[in-house]
Formats: structure tokens, sequence, C-alpha cells
């Protein structure tokens, strides 16, 4: 069978709905939902039309000759999800979950966010359909990424700032299926990555796979030939998922996943969760999992609030044990000069998750060589980074560093 | 081991129904917590429900979630929890259940995890984030050592489903009001009355509600309808707040709830 072909629950023998009997029946009306709306053409071509006149879609390719001479004088392209409307490639999956929503009829959507740029991103379409929206994030992300807390509220969402645990990505997850729990019968879960119990990983998956369908044709275009190799970074994994998924079956083209390498894999403060982790269950699907011999899930690090996570969707837990793809880390200070790299070279700033794909493609580009044309999905922009940004490299007046 | 199944059964014969008390182990450390799960039964709690702490437990209200969190980093190990069962099952004739988030049993190896909770008198598992359709393992560990296996049923759950849960179940049916639900206490009794209706209906044979209850005279209210009422929350506050002779004192007060009208 095809690669692409492979939809849920299982992918090999990852994937799953490990949840609260009290989310199956939610589960069930999202997937008979999305099952009837992938058949109906007024759908997709809303969906469409949303990303042509809201999105901005197709989202263009870029070469990047400047930064590509540090990357060993390889073919470098970037797909340009950062100049999608709201500034990441997660606007894509938000549209598509809010137009299910309104199908359902349900008046109310939750979402769980880290950077924040899936947060803003649900505001932004619960604003559009005027739906009430509560986005829950990590106490520790509503202080990094504190500019994005602002932009929710004043798209009228609720900000809940989550205590517990780690106070990341991962809490608020564990809250906002705690909420969906509880209010399921008024509310949807627009859920921001490939992880998560079905329908999740294969629905997030297809709204995020334009990515890959538009930048395959676009680089045919461009080069006359499929790239060499294709680059993006790993938190949950969809914008990952969503420039390879239509490569998979063009055994040619390498698939690289560069997850969050913090502090360095070799150190406890890291995200490299298949790097370093190994399956288990969280968040409603078997997967990869930074966990400790007991099964409690370890904390996850990365100066990148969008990577810090210690899980990954199922699809690529899949596709790394298939030998399809091949994942790995980009520490934080790699990350963090590969932002600065761009931006003086192409005067392009991104977002410092994106950069970690940057990282990997300097990497890749100096083992490949010159023959070599590697895609890399530039996820986000990186306005959000500023003060982390300017922090790290000492750019405030006086400044640190 | 004693089976949970008979002795809810006995309770419905004798009085009005089980009374079934949740704790965490190693909360506010492990000694504290057998000390608490012996003074439980001592004072009425007919099975014990130890949860093993957990660091993302999305099933857990605010109450339980912050006890847990303290065990976890007071050092709480899995190896902890059958620890636990074992001293208590020495001491006390309840049957104990564990309660447990899937991972950690998955990690440590499901049949391990059964030959282990059985070899210390464990009489079984809750498993709130697992399903049966996703249960093939745990079913087939626990048809080989005999312990029970109670899984969850919820007021959004189709009749196609309650079969399917009430067929995967031994000892009980965890039936579930919407969690956290913030609305008047007679709106959640009505959910749990009609979905223990339901799974009576079909076919099940017991079925335990726990809705945020706190006195005996909630627990009379459940037992009205279901054969077993489960108290968690309202325990766990009484231990954090008074020690292991408060926790020993709400047991009592809520055992006078099982006494037939
Ligand atoms: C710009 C950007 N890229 C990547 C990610 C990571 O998510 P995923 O791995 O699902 O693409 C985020 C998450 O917040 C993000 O904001």
């Amino acid at each position: 069978m095809a690669l692409r072909a492979q939809t849920g629950p299982y992918f090999g023998e990852f994937g799953g709905r490990f949840v609260p009997e009290s989310l199956v029946a939610a589960l069930d009306e999202l997937s008979e939902a999305y099952a009837l709306a992938k058949l109906d053409p007024a759908f997709g071509d809303e969906l469409a039309d949303l990303g042509r006149t809201y999105t901005g879609r197709p989202s263009i390719i870029t070469e990047v000759p400047r930064f590509a001479e540090h990357a060993g004088g390889a073919r470098v392209i970037l797909k340009r999800e950062d100049l999608n409307h709201t500034g990441s490639h997660k606007i894509n999956n938000v549209l598509g979950q809010a137009l299910l929503t309104k199908r359902i009829g349900k008046q109310r959507v939750i979402a769980e966010t880290g950077a924040g740029q899936h947060g803003v991103a649900t505001a932004t379409a619960a604003a559009l359909f005027g739906l009430d929206c509560t986005i829950y994030m990590g106490e520790v992300d509503t202080e990094r990424q504190a500019l994005n807390v602002a932009r929710m509220r004043l798209l009228g969402a609720e900000v809940v700032a989550v205590k517990t645990g780690s106070r990341t990505l991962k809490d608020a997850i564990n809250d906002a299926m705690r909420d969906w729990v509880t209010n399921v019968e008024t509310t949807n879960y627009i859920f921001g990555t490939v992880a998560g119990p079905h329908p999740f990983p294969e629905m997030v998956r297809d709204f995020q796979k334009i990515i890959g369908e538009e930048a395959r044709e676009q680089v045919l275009d461009l080069t006359g030939a499929l790239p060499t190799a294709v680059a993006a970074c790993v938190g949950g994994g969809s914008n990952a998922i969503g420039i390879f998924h239509a490569f998979l079956d063009d055994a040619d083209v390498a698939l690289y996943g560069f997850e969050a390498g913090g502090e360095g894999v070799e150190t406890p403060r890291h995200a490299a969760t298949i790097s370093k982790g190994r399956p288990g269950v969280l968040h409603g699907a078997r997967s990869y999992l930074l966990q400790d011999e007991d099964g409690q899930t370890i904390e996850s690090h990365s100066i990148s609030a969008g990577l810090d996570y210690p899980g990954v969707g199922p699809e690529h837990s899949w596709l790394a044990a298939l030998g399809r793809a091949t994942y790995r880390a980009v520490t934080d200070d790699a990350a963090m000069q590969a932002l600065r790299l761009l931006t003086r070279t192409e005067g392009i700033i991104p977002a410092i998750e994106s950069a970690h794909a940057l990282a990997g493609a300097i990497e890749l580009g100096t083992e490949l060589g010159r023959d070599a044309t590697i895609l890399v999905n530039l996820s986000g922009r990186g306005d959000k980074d500023m003060d982390t940004a300017a922090r790290y490299f000492g750019l405030y007046d006086g400044g640190e560093r | 081991m004693r089976n949970v199944g008979s002795v809810i059964a006995g309770r419905n014969e004798e009085a009005a129904g089980a009374l079934i008390g949740y704790l965490p182990v190693g909360f506010p450390t492990l000694d504290e917590s057998v000390e608490a799960a012996v003074a439980l039964v001592e004072n009425g709690v007919d099975v014990l429900e130890l949860g093993l702490p957990y660091s993302d437990p999305v099933m857990d209200g605010t109450v339980i979630q912050a006890a847990t969190q303290q065990a976890l980093a007071n050092g709480f190990r899995l190896a902890h929890g059958f620890e636990a069962v074992r001293r208590v099952t020495e001491r006390v004739d309840a049957p104990v259940l564990l309660m447990t988030y899937w991972n950690p049993v998955v990690q440590y190896g499901v049949d391990r995890f059964a030959d282990d909770l059985a070899a210390a008198g464990g009489a079984g598992l809750i498993t709130p984030d697992l399903i049966p359709d996703e249960a093939a393992d745990w079913i087939a560990a626990s048809e080989r050592t005999g312990l029970d296996r109670v899984f969850l049923a919820a007021p959004t759950s189709t009749d196609a489903r309650l079969r399917k849960t009430i067929d995967a179940s031994r000892g009980f049916v965890y039936a579930v009001s919407t969690m956290g639900i913030t609305g008047a206490r007679s709106d959640v009794d009505r959910a749990a009355r009609t979905l223990v209706g339901r799974l009576r209906e079909a076919g099940s044979p017991a079925s335990c509600v726990g809705v945020g209850i706190s006195t005996a005279a909630q627990v009379a209210e459940v037992l009205e309808y279901a054969e077993g009422a489960i108290v968690g929350s309202a325990l766990v506050k009484a231990l954090a707040d008074g020690g292991v002779d408060a926790v020993g004192a709400l047991a009592a007060e809520l055992a006078r709830g099982t006494v037939r009208q």
C-alpha cells in the first residue's frame, strides 16, 4: 500500500484511542463529521476558498542562496508558511477544524497552545466564525510568549494559564482534555498537532498536507526535479507531516525531522522525543515518549515553546520505525544561530521552531553537498520570539549576553 | 484475595449497597497512605481503590491532582503501589483495586504488572484512560490471573458501547457522571441515575457511581439506584486537612449512608 494512503486509528503499532470513555462519543462524532466532510465537495471548496482569501494560499517558495552558502552550497528552498495569516502553518488546520465545528453545530471551541501560535490561530478562527473560545496555555509559556497571550485576548478568547505539572504544553493539553470531558456536549476541541487520539493525527495531517502538495509542484516548477531532502522541525509534528506527506511515496526524496535538542541530548534538558524516547501512551495515543522507567512523563525542555513537548504524533513514530523518515536533534544554540543567519543573509526572521529545521538544513547541506536541493518548511515567523532573541543575542540597550 | 463482585453483591443483600473509597498511594507519605487505607476499611469502607500517582492524570479533579503531584514530588515509584497493596491486604479483608492510568502498566509490562498485583493480594485494576477497544493485552492478563477489570461508562456512551463495557468488565462498571460539573448536585445525580438505569437494562450486574459525594445522605441517595457509591476527593481532602484520624472519621460518617432505610 502507498504510504500516503495510511489512515488512522493505527499507524503500524502506533496511534489508537487511549482516552476516558467520556470522550469516546465526542471522538466518534468528530470522526463521523470528518468522514462526511471529506466526501462533501462543498467542504473542500469552502476550505480551499478560505485558504485563498483568508490565509493567503498558496504560500510561496523562496530560494535562499546567501543562506545556502553556509549549507555546503546545496540549493536551499524555503516553503513560506510564515507568510500565512496569523504567522504560521497552524491556521491551515484550525480553519479545517473550525469549519467542522460549525457542521457539528457546537458553539464553543477550546485549544491547547505552546508557543501561542495554535492558540492565536484558534482565537482567530473563533472570531471569524463567531464562536466562544478558551485557550489553555502553560504558565511558563504565557510568560515567554506574552505577546501571543495579548493577541488571543484581543481576539476575544479567554486564556487560562495552566499551573499544574511542568506548566507547559503537555499540561495545557491535560487541562484542555479535562475541559472537554466536562463540557463535551457544547464544546469542540481544536487540537493543534498530529498527536492525540484518533481522529486527530489523521485529520490534522489532512489539513496540513497542502503544504507538501503545493511545495512539491513549486519545487518541480523551479528546479525541474524533486528535492533531494525535505526538512522540518518536529514538536508534535504537524508542520513536518504537512510537508512530508506529498513525498512519502517518492522513495528518492529523503525526509528529515528535526527535534528540539535543547541543551543537548546527552543532558536531561531536551525535547528529542523520537531520538531519545521509547514507545508509550500519552494524550490518547501510543507513540514515542520521553518517560522514566515507571512510565511517568519526563518534562521536556526547549528554548522554543512550540517544540517543548515530550510526545510526538504516531505517524512520525511509524515513519521512524519504517525508516522512511529520519529524526535528529538540534540544540537551542544551533537553532538560535540559524535564526540569526537566515535573518542576516536573507532578511527573513523565522520562528525559533522553524530555525531548528534551518539548522538541520545547514547540517544536511554540509553532508549532501552542492548537488543537493533541500526543501525546508519555514513553519512560522519570528515576531513572537523577539523577546527571546533579544535576550539571547543581547539586543536590548544595556542587554544581557 | 477477595473478589470485588461478591463483596458488592453481599453488601447489596445485607445493606443498601457498597461504599468504595479512593485514596492515592504515597500521599502524604507511603506509610500514612497505608494507615489511611486501613482506617477506611476499619470504619466501614467495603472496597478500596488505591490510585497510582501519574504525571498526566487527565481524569482527576484538582484535589486529587494536588495530592498525587505531591506524592510524585516525594518520590513515589510504581513498586510502592504493590507494597501498599500488600501492606493493606495483610491487615484488612476488603478487596483492593488499583486505579491507574495506562502508560505505567505498559512500561512495567502488562503481564508482569498483573502477576505482581496478584502476588501482592490485589483484586484488580480500574483503568480510567483505557477503553475495552484498546484493552486486549489487559483482558488476556486478567483472565490468566483472575484479576478484576473495572472499565468506565459515561452518560454519552451509546447502548452498544455500554454493552461492550459491561462484557469487558468484571467486578463492577464505574459509572462516571460528567467530570467536574459545577451545576446543582441534583442534576449530576439525575445523569448518574439515568446512566445506571441504562447499564442495568443492558445487563450490568453491578454499577458504582462517583459524583462528588461527600456526605452520608449523598451515599444513601446514590445507593437508592446504584450497587455502590464511590468517594474520592472528599476523603483525600479529609486526609490532607486532618490526617488519618479525620479520614477514618469521615469514612465512618459516610458508612452510615449504607444502612438500609
Ligand atoms: C511556527 C511553529 N512551528 C512548529 C511548531 C511545532 O508544532 P508542530 O510540530 O505540530 O508543527 C509550532 C508550535 O507551536 C510553531 O508555532
